[in-house]
């Protein structure tokens, strides 16, 4: 994800300290001028303006960024609760607001949502394969709508394969990307995991894992071989 | 927190479950569980749950009764027998002190420390029962529920229902099945587990025999795993295929030879053979067991090996041309009602022992053996199996192979409470003396 834009410049230390913590990229700048000659190729990610100190300027920002011909989103504005009648009439120049002082995992909650709405960020990561659904944030896992019960290395597996389709692992090459170099067992460990997790498919979409005969495991259809 | 926990608490919490039951066994291969509330289980993940353990067969003595059970979230399963509107979920637990010290009465725990105690060596178990059981119209009396003559159609078809369902059941569970077939006695049924670490086969076993049982009394019937249940016809085993890995292939396959095994592979069975009649107590822990270990039932009485002879302990099934991974070899006395974590201990211990010491193996067992006289068995150098739960407790008391097993803990409670097994077995006066014996003398 792109940096987002924070106003003003330095930014508060509390503000800092929590999208730091949340794992944010982050710039501050002091003015329209500066937000466009720093803003990346990209865009920015989104931005958060902290309009408790000097209201004028925040809001004169907020305008402009949102004035551009490509409206910057999501705009999350900070204000202290005694400026909550400035917001009126002002709509339309943010997306979400937090009162100052704000509590760290409201911030973060709200930046959270904010951005899984507009779509960006670390919003939940879905993985699909035909039938096949992982949810990558939430670990589970559905075939054709109906919840698969996994066992977390099952799961783990499955994610692994499916997020590779088409290609061919060696055993070894599974034990090492799926398991780590800390997991003790040998190339077996695999084939056991395999069949639990085909077992689970049920019989129908038990090919989903192939075997590759004397080679490992290959998940899905074959780039190069549709028909084996 | 571990991702295997975080993941737990996140399906718990997605699936909506209700209750997490958390498993763990006794000395004598019983399952035990208890269930717990979403609310409490991130504390039992990271801190275990308090119980008194001096309930538990085998477990504690009154003075340090209590224990912690801290869930195995690798094991973490949800339970497709409670059904959907509720949805409950297992895990299996490792049993600790409150120093975090594991506990020296947890088979799991003995199991564990085998497995390790190979793992320095390089060497990974795995293990593919043969799991053989009857089903019966009642728990008071065997009586077969495809033997019932005038409605055996319908009765038939009702069992295979029964083990259709079972196996679904397991496969949901991520227990996949190799073979499933009626067997040799009137509602006697098997079905053969594909292998798998002697670790999570264990845990599979406890939850085999529950699903097996949970589905039979669904359906109106009753699973047993009772060794030899109805005199006269055949008893129910457990034949363990065995295997060894080392970097990363079968340690007992070499192509070349002319049984297809290695030399580790040998020493590993002759390991087994010569600490055969030790282990026994362990493997077939029930007075009832030595019904099952008798001549006529294909059943192993004799200490031999071979490649196809019914009547061996140790027979080495042939590996197909071209896939070596498929090389094992198949132990034949131990039966359902084992400790399976017990029982894979010692058998682990006696081979790990042969390649150690690197057992020479004895020559195979070419001609049936029960057809042998006793001076030719002798001169061939082919001892028996206990004929007794009594006589299997007194080899096993000496042996040092079981007591280091086990550990002192769980050797000395198991050779207890058997010793008391066999008295109050003793003290019975069976329907045999009558018929003999009364109107006689």
């Amino acid at each position: 994800m792109e940096p987002i834009l924070v106003f003003p410049d330095p930014a508060p230390a509390l503000l800092a300290q929590t999208l730091d913590l949340a794992g944010y990229a982050w710039k501050a700048v002091s003015n329209a001028a500066v937000a466009t000659q720093q803003e990346p190729k990209a865009g920015w990610a989104g931005a958060i303006v902290v309009a408790d100190e000097d209201p004028e300027a925040a809001f004169s920002l907020c305008r402009s960024l949102r004035k551009r011909d490509s409206v910057l989103e999501p705009l999350l504005l900070l204000i202290s609760g005694a400026q909550l009648a400035d917001l009126e009439q002002r709509d339309d120049h943010f997306d979400d607001f937090c009162l100052t002082p704000f509590h760290p995992r409201e911030l973060e909650a709200r930046l959270k949502h904010l951005f899984h709405r507009a779509g960006r960020g670390p919003a939940a990561e879905i993985l699909e394969y035909g039938d096949l659904v992982l949810n990558l944030e939430t670990y589970q896992a559905a075939f054709g709508g109906n919840p698969l019960d996994l066992t977390y290395m099952e799961y783990e597996l499955l994610k692994f394969l499916a997020t590779n389709p088409g290609k061919v692992f060696t055993r070894e090459q599974l034990l090492s990307r799926v398991w780590g170099y800390e997991y003790y067992g040998g190339a077996r460990t695999v084939d056991v995991h395999v069949r639990r997790l085909r077992a689970k498919l049920g019989e129908e979409h038990a090919s989903l894992i192939h075997t590759v005969r004397s080679v490992g495991y290959r998940f899905g259809v074959s780039r190069f071989t549709p028909h084996d | 927190m571990e991702p295997q926990a975080e993941y737990v608490l996140r399906t718990v919490e997605e699936r909506g479950v209700r209750f997490v039951r958390l498993w763990f066994t006794d000395v004598l291969g019983s399952l035990k569980s208890f269930a717990i509330t979403p609310a409490e289980l991130e504390t039992a993940l990271e801190e275990g749950m308090t119980f008194d353990g001096s309930a538990i067969e085998g477990y504690s003595r009154i003075q340090e009764s209590d224990v912690l059970a801290v869930p195995d979230a690798n094991t973490f399963e949800i339970v497709p027998w409670r059904g959907s509107d509720a949805p409950t979920a297992r895990m299996f637990c490792d049993i600790q002190h409150f120093n975090g010290d594991p506990f020296p009465g947890d088979p799991r725990h003995v199991l564990r420390r085998n497995l390790v105690a190979a793992r320095e060596k390089g060497y990974t178990f795995f293990v593919g029962p043969e799991m053989e059981f009857y089903y019966f119209h009642s728990s008071d009396f065997p009586e077969p529920v495809d033997n019932a003559g005038f409605f055996d159609l319908t009765h038939t078809d009702m069992v295979s229902e029964l083990r259709r369902h079972t196996i679904t059941m397991l496969e949901h569970m991520g227990i996949p099945v190799e073979y499933s077939f009626h067997e040799n006695g009137p509602g006697q049924h098997e079905i053969d587990l594909r292998y798998k670490d002697a670790l999570s086969m264990a845990d599979d076993i406890m939850t085999f025999r529950l699903i097996v049982k949970q589905v039979a009394s669904d359906g109106g019937v009753y699973a047993t795993f009772m060794p030899k249940p109805i005199q006269g016809a055949f008893g129910s085993g457990m034949h363990c295929h065995l295997s060894l890995e080392k970097d990363g292939v079968n340690a007992f396959a070499d192509p070349s030879d002319e049984f297809g095994l290695s030399q580790t592979g040998k020493h590993f069975i002759a390991g087994l053979l010569r600490h055969a009649r030790e282990i026994t107590a362990v493997t077939n822990q029930t007075v009832n067991s030595y019904k099952r270990l008798i001549l006529g039932y294909e059943a192993p009485t004799y200490v031999s090996w071979a490649r196809n002879n019914e009547s061996a302990l140790v027979r080495v099934p042939p590996a197909k041309r071209g896939r070596e991974d498929s090389t094992r070899i198949e132990f034949r006395s131990p039966d359902p009602a084992c400790n399976p974590y017990l029982a894979f201990s010692v058998m682990l211990a006696a081979g790990m022992k042969g390649i150690e010491e690197g057992y020479e193996l004895p020559p195979e067992a070419t001609r049936n053996i029960w057809e042998m006289s006793d001076e030719a068995r002798e001169a061939a150098g082919i001892g028996s199996l206990p004929q007794s739960l009594d006589e299997a407790v007194t080899i096993m008391e000496g042996s040092e192979l079981v007591k280091e097993a086990l550990g002192e803990h769980v050797f000395e409670y198991f050779i207890r409470n058997k010793r008391d097994e066999w008295n109050s077995y003793r003290q019975q006066v069976t329907q045999f003396e009558l018929d003999r014996y009364l109107s006689s003398i």
